[in-house]
């Protein structure tokens, strides 16, 4: 018995120091310094839609500065301004402006912060290549995606538009486009009609449409550029005449009402970090670079400077 | 043929339906994974880190994220399972009621779903009583947590297997309570025990709902250095692949797949090869 004993003994604890020799394996390279000068833990979270910038932000200053530990997570740019605001992460992406709520909650925790535009977004309305839209207005953008809406054609919107029955694709819920989109064409965040289908993975919204002679949806627009062969581009009237999605129209916000900035927010403790202040510089001076890797559309001088100005004045000297 | 016979061979007949409808599935689904996945499946995947540009991504912070949830998670369940379980077979007092509460308890922990145990490890380990942060060891204990019943089961019924002749036999010849489990029971338990943790492991390596919470990141350009290391896991990653526009993410995303399941069945085979090597017969 005291052989299997022995040999059971054995076997558990070499097991558990395997386990642990090959964890400790990968972690070698880790702490690698030298190269560029910042070192020590980044923590970014927030949006998804600002995610890829920061990403790629992330990866362009690791390879700058290889002792430097950036984790990028996307919990939401809500649930991003609740860690943030808490102290626990030190830069937090946001799809749209911090709230009043939030604004407090950072407040009681005492957390000065500054607010950098690092981007530019916009909502794509596509249809289905075989149904042929020009342009919409918003007003009839509000007519078909308005609460208790039973639009069924696009006829209905105009009659010299086609009578294809429409399929509709949105993303879901807890997308930031969905906010955006329901607050600046029906008047209210979350205000929409129910019978459409709802993605939160936006390749299946392209897919949807793409799918179907009467697909119409809406999302972010680099999906559209990936996309372009399979999709139709709708213009959109905001009031001041048909202007279609591209890079100058978002850029320049006359693409209204549905382009809009992206942000990162620092808070004045997390500045006080060489690490942090080092890659927000780094973010700040390859903007164009890092905007473009990520496939989405860059700052005009005038907003970066912004920015810039915004970075420093949140700056110890 | 009579009504009794063409019952049998109907009954048979469905059952082997059953079995080659789930097979069928399977095979579908690893055909798929595989000939959408194989073009990037490459040692170049686990020597790179995740990127914004698929032709250089890779996976190696979200391999090595999950061996080392793996192995601290395994660190944990192991002797708080066996012992719990040792605990209820070989002293509890089943006329007690707290002793039929724990065990009423456990079986159904075994059923909560893994969201319940993120926000447990969010409450309790990332803030409040323990504030770990978010690091490896909150992610481990967290999925250790939600594991921990099945191990504590596989191992109660490893234990009670064991038959009460060698336990009656060894106390009988002098040998204490402790020397009897020690000496007697674990060691013929092994194999039981062994099946229930890698058991344990394969499910915990796929969860991906409980790290978002305990707030493993997305991107993560290092290995961990350690349990106090941010880290992320091959299931976050494939997550975030599968959700990106381009589609030479969706095939990373396939290579992923078929990465995670190369090492869940290497701890399968290690399982298999366990039970073979300690099994008894009395």
């Amino acid at each position: 018995m005291t052989k299997i004993e022995k040999t059971t003994t054995a076997l558990i604890v070499s097991g558990i120091l395997a386990l642990g020799a090959t964890a400790c394996g990968g972690g070698d390279e880790g702490d690698a310094g030298g190269g560029g000068g910042a070192s020590g833990t980044i923590a970014v979270d927030g949006s998804s839609t600002v995610f890829p910038f920061a990403q790629a932000a992330a990866e362009g200053f690791g390879q700058e500065n290889p002792g430097a530990r950036v984790t990028v997570g996307e919990s939401g740019t809500g649930g991003g301004f609740e860690k943030f605001c808490a102290g626990e992460t030190d830069v937090s992406n946001a799809s749209r402006p911090i709230k009043e709520e939030e604004i407090a909650a950072c407040r009681k925790a005492a957390t000065r912060y500054a607010e950098l535009q690092v981007a530019n977004d916009g909502i794509a309305v596509v249809t289905n290549p075989g149904l042929k839209v020009d342009c919409l207005t918003t007003a009839q953008l509000k007519e078909l995606w308005n609460t208790g809406s039973d639009v069924k054609t696009l006829r209905e919107l105009d009659p010299k538009l086609p009578d294809t029955e429409l399929s509709l694709f949105g993303p879901g819920t807890d997308s930031g486009t969905f906010d955006f989109f329901t607050e600046e064409i029906n008047g209210e965040e979350g205000a929409t009609r129910k019978d459409y289908q709802p993605s939160e993975d936006d390749n299946v919204l392209v897919q949807g449409v793409a799918g179907d002679g009467g697909g119409l949806g809406y999302f972010g627009f680099s999906y559209y550029e990936q996309n372009q062969d399979k999709l139709n581009l709708v213009g959109v009237d905001g009031g001041g005449g048909c202007v279609k999605p591209s890079k100058a129209t978002i850029q320049d916000n006359s693409y209204k009402p549905l382009s809009r900035p992206l942000f990162m927010y620092v808070s004045d403790k997390a500045l006080v970090k060489p690490q942090v202040k080092a890659f927000l510089d780094f973010v700040i001076a390859n903007q164009a670079t890092v905007a473009e890797n990520a496939q989405i559309v860059a700052l005009t001088p005038a907003q970066l400077e912004r920015s810039r100005q915004a970075l420093s004045r949140l700056a110890p000297a | 043929m009579s009504a009794r016979r063409a019952r049998e061979v109907g009954f048979h007949g469905v059952l082997l339906g059953c079995l080659s409808l789930s097979v069928l599935l399977l095979g579908l689904l690893l055909y798929d994974v595989v000939s959408d996945g194989a073009s990037r499946l490459s040692v170049d995947l686990l020597n790179r880190f995740p990127s914004f540009d698929p032709q250089r991504a890779g996976l190696e912070s979200a391999f090595w994220g999950t061996v080392w949830l793996m192995g601290t998670c395994a660190a944990f369940i192991v002797p708080v399972g066996v012992a719990t379980a040792v605990y209820l077979e070989e002293y509890a007092d089943r006329e007690r009621w707290w002793n039929r509460l724990i065990e009423v308890n456990v079986q159904n922990l075994a059923a909560v779903p893994s969201i319940v145990y993120g926000i447990l490890g969010l409450a309790f380990l990332v803030r409040g009583p323990l504030s770990l942060g978010r690091v490896v060891l909150a992610g481990a204990l967290t999925l250790g947590l939600l594991v921990l019943p099945v191990v504590i089961i596989a191992a109660r019924e490893a234990i009670r297997a064991v038959p009460s002749s060698i336990r009656e036999g060894s106390l009988a010849l002098g040998a204490t309570q402790w020397q009897t489990i020690w000496r007697q029971v674990l060691p013929a338990a092994v194999p039981g025990i062994a099946t229930g943790v890698i058991l344990a492991l394969s499910r915990a390596i796929g969860e991906t709902a409980p790290l978002i919470l305990v707030g493993a990141a997305t991107f993560v350009a290092f290995n961990p250095s350690g349990l106090d290391s941010g880290f992320t896991a091959l299931p976050l990653q494939i997550f975030n692949w599968i959700s990106q526009p381009q589609p030479e993410f969706k095939v990373l995303a396939a290579a992923g797949i078929i990465v995670l399941l190369m090492l869940l069945l290497t701890m399968n085979a290690a399982a298999i090869w366990l039970r073979n090597r300690y099994e008894r017969k009395w």
